[in-house]
């Protein structure tokens, strides 16, 4: 499978969003919480509480919608700076009281717009990266189809970072590569290898600590097995005292 | 949408286009005598216009002005110590063209990176320094700009000392892939590190700084302070035009639109730059050395 495939697969409009995935593993035990308390509820971002295995987490996701109409209400996942103030606000109250965060990665960036960067797109981002770093309690992120630059790293300061099969991440859009590299902007299947945007590739690189196989239609022993595994790392994380957790946090960065 | 196309901010056209290799519309001064200011069309002396920190003496108009003389006109004469002059960036994905742009960029601006960093004194008041360079590669942020940013912030935290960075940047750099986009992280845990162990970070905007420099240490500071008519955003104006379809309105992102929003701290002048650091850091002095500070 070509770089190029993996980034068709993971835009494609049947693909599980973030909604998926939170209900298949956490099922009806998910409270979803609304609003950055400042602005707005951000459509883009959803965030809340739920039970994995017996024990109480902070999910937040990048949700694309489903279909056209929910694709609209949820600005096709692009999310405004609310959006990522509503993911850190719920983070932040996910360490107040001792639950570790999950958060499912899907956009294809943050998005670019009047009001995005009147209400400060850049300064949204960067609180979140510093105050994620120190955020004293794991954070898992899982890149389920695309991870659009700073708009996905917002969400992707974590502990452990993890990416389906068929998910990418990148600095930069094929297409927006393509067309500064070499003003053309349709030379996207060249510009996906040059990235190294695949998941084999970014394991290969060392920004990601594993890959979730996908199995024919993300059928739902994966979402179980996805489950077994989110459950373990969190008893892993949570065994670790805050300041090596911490510490392994910066170091993981660091690195790079 | 093409939104990641914000990292490789589209602006001016020319210098998109030719990465690190010329650039034309108007950041940099050409070795000749007269140059004509592109705001207010009226020709200066290029000795005036240096004599003068490289502001339009007509208009005010703030040219791009080099890394090199930017710490020049910053910090106190003799004062300045580089840190790791010589790391220099390698083709770590082996991107096309990368190693060729490297080379330009070098040649461009005469430095190793897009970054300077180092100890000064700014009027007798000690800080660790970074000035980012338009000039290579438009001030891109790669793994040795990241490295050499943490490193400055980790040093000043390790020796209680407040940082001053000057960015000018057009985001995170395409051509290091992912590792790129890390350094946003990177360097933002050792802006909390310093941050938590009480110190002071004051960031200068300067134009244009965008893309994942904005959305990380530019807009982290304690005290954030822009260049007039600096532009500042997360995405580049062309990059925001072609998603909404419609024409910005005039001195969007402009440093006195962000100071209007809400998002940064002062305008300051170029030529008040230095005082107005120095009185920062001087009512900032009696804390850092009350908590043990370790002098250099």
């Amino acid at each position: 499978m070509s770089a190029f495939d993996s980034v068709t697969a993971a835009r494609a409009n049947d693909r599980p969003t973030a909604v998926d995935y939170i209900t298949k593993i956490f099922g009806s035990s998910f409270i979803e919480f609304h609003g950055d308390r400042r602005f707005a509820d951000d459509k883009a971002v959803i965030g809340g509480i739920a039970e994995l295995c017996g024990k109480p987490v902070t999910v937040i996701g990048l949700e694309k919608g489903r279909n056209l109409k929910e694709r609209m209400e949820r600005n096709f996942g692009s999310a405004h700076p609310e959006g990522y103030r509503k993911a850190l606000r719920l983070m932040k109250q996910a360490e107040k009281f001792h639950r570790p965060v999950i958060c499912f990665v899907d956009t294809s960036g943050a998005y670019c717009g009047i009001g995005a960067e009147e209400r400060g797109q850049g300064q949204a981002i960067a609180e979140n990266l510093m105050e994620m770093m120190t955020l004293k309690t794991p954070i898992l992120s899982i890149f389920i189809g695309e991870g659009g630059s700073g708009g996905a790293l917002a969400l992707a300061v974590a502990d452990e970072v993890w990416m389906l099969e068929n998910a990418i991440y990148s600095v930069i859009s094929p297409e927006g590569c393509a067309s500064i590299l070499w003003k053309d902007a349709t030379k996207t299947a060249e510009a996906s290898e040059c990235l190294k945007l695949t998941s084999q590739d970014l394991f290969k690189l060392g920004v990601i600590e594993r890959i979730i196989r996908e199995p024919k239609n993300l059928d739902s022993t994966m979402f179980e097995s996805l489950k077994n595994l989110i459950a373990q790392t969190f008893e892993k994380l949570g065994a670790l005292d805050t300041g090596t957790l911490l510490n392994k946090r910066y170091n993981r960065f660091r690195k790079y | 949408m093409n939104t990641s196309d914000i990292f490789n901010f589209l602006k001016p056209k020319n210098e998109l286009e030719n990465q690190g290799e010329t650039v034309e519309n108007r950041p940099y001064i050409p070795d000749e005598l007269w140059v004509k200011c592109p705001v207010c069309k009226n020709p200066v002396l290029s000795s005036d216009l240096n004599e003068n920190k490289k502001v339009c003496p007509k208009c005010g108009y703030h040219f791009r002005i080099a890394a090199r003389q930017r710490i020049e006109i910053t910090v106190d004469e003799g004062s300045f110590q580089e840190f790791d002059a010589d790391m220099v960036s390698a083709n770590i994905i082996d991107f096309p063209e990368y190693t060729r742009k490297l080379k330009n960029a070098k040649i461009n601006s005469g430095e190793n990176e897009s970054v300077i960093t180092g100890y000064a004194l700014i009027e007798g008041c000690p800080v660790i320094l970074a000035v980012m360079n338009s000039q290579f590669m438009m001030g891109s942020m790669g793994t040795v700009t990241g490295e050499k940013v943490t490193r400055a912030f980790e040093y000043a935290t390790e020796h209680r000392l407040p940082v001053v960075v000057f960015t000018v940047s057009g985001g995170a750099r395409m051509q290091e892939g992912i590792l790129s986009l890390m350094q946003m992280a990177k360097t933002s845990g050792a802006v909390k590190r310093h941050s938590d162990a009480g110190l002071l970070y004051i960031t200068v905007l300067t134009d244009p700084t965008t893309g994942g420099v904005t959305a990380s240490f530019a807009m982290e500071g304690d005290i954030i302070l822009s260049e007039p008519k600096a532009l500042i955003g997360f995405a580049g104006p062309r990059v925001i035009e072609q998603t909404i379809r419609q024409k910005l309105p005039k001195d969007f992102q402009s440093a006195e639109f962000l100071l209007e929003k809400g998002f940064i701290d002062a305008v300051v002048p170029r030529g008040e730059l230095k005082a107005t650091l120095a009185k920062i850091l001087r009512l900032h002095a009696a804390q850092n050395n009350a908590e043990e500070g370790e002098k250099i």
